[in-house]
């Protein structure tokens, strides 16, 4: 395993949700990297947010790592969740929130749409 | 080398024979798509193998020719 494989494969199991993002969960630096940030700040739970952006071995070692092209990466309890798209999908559908509380990672349920 | 939306439906298309394809360029330079592509493949497969067969049907263009893809996969509806 390269030097970022074990980086990555540590963070991960090392904390419970993790984003692999492009820029940071105050300042993301991507459209679809800050579509996560928002639903995570909106499910309300604590997450790792890793910036790409400031190693490119993390950068590209993260889509080898999980066989996934793009970034955003969000990972739950060591396991790949998706990209942008899957988060959103899964956010609307409920079943991320759902998946948050079957592993015992207490998020707020979504308010009621405006 | 940007691609254009018929070059993506063709690379999909051959490694999905049976998929339904549908791409909006969603910027108008090339890299930015959004596709609903509907195959029996799909079935029984979750959303990120969903996505990855995609993926490997656009032959590592994803990420790099091709900035963003916005995908919705799913297998037909059961008749």
């Amino acid at each position: 395993m390269t030097d970022a494989a074990t980086t990555i494969d540590t963070t991960v199991k090392a904390n419970d949700v993790v984003l692999f993002m492009k820029g940071t969960k105050q300042f993301p630096q991507c459209g679809f990297s800050g579509q996560v940030v928002q639903i995570l700040e909106y499910v309300g739970i604590d997450y790792t947010d890793v910036n790409v952006l400031e190693d490119m071995d993390i950068r590209e070692g993260i889509k080898s790592y999980s066989n996934w092209p793009t970034i955003p990466q969000l990972y739950i309890k060591g396991e790949f969740v998706g990209g942008c798209d899957i988060v959103r999908e899964m956010f609307q559908e409920g079943e991320l929130q759902q998946m948050l509380a079957d592993k015992g990672i207490p998020a707020k349920s979504p308010q009621s749409a405006g | 080398m940007p691609m254009n939306a018929a070059e993506i439906e063709t690379m999909i298309t051959e490694a999905l024979p049976d998929a339904k394809v549908e791409i909006r360029d969603l910027a108008g330079d090339g890299d930015h798509y959004a596709a609903v592509v509907v195959s029996e493949a799909f079935r029984g497969k979750s959303r990120v193998q969903q996505h990855q067969m995609v993926y490997d049907a656009l032959q590592g263009k994803m990420g790099g020719t091709l900035h963003a893809l916005a995908l919705q996969t799913s297998a037909p509806a059961a008749s």
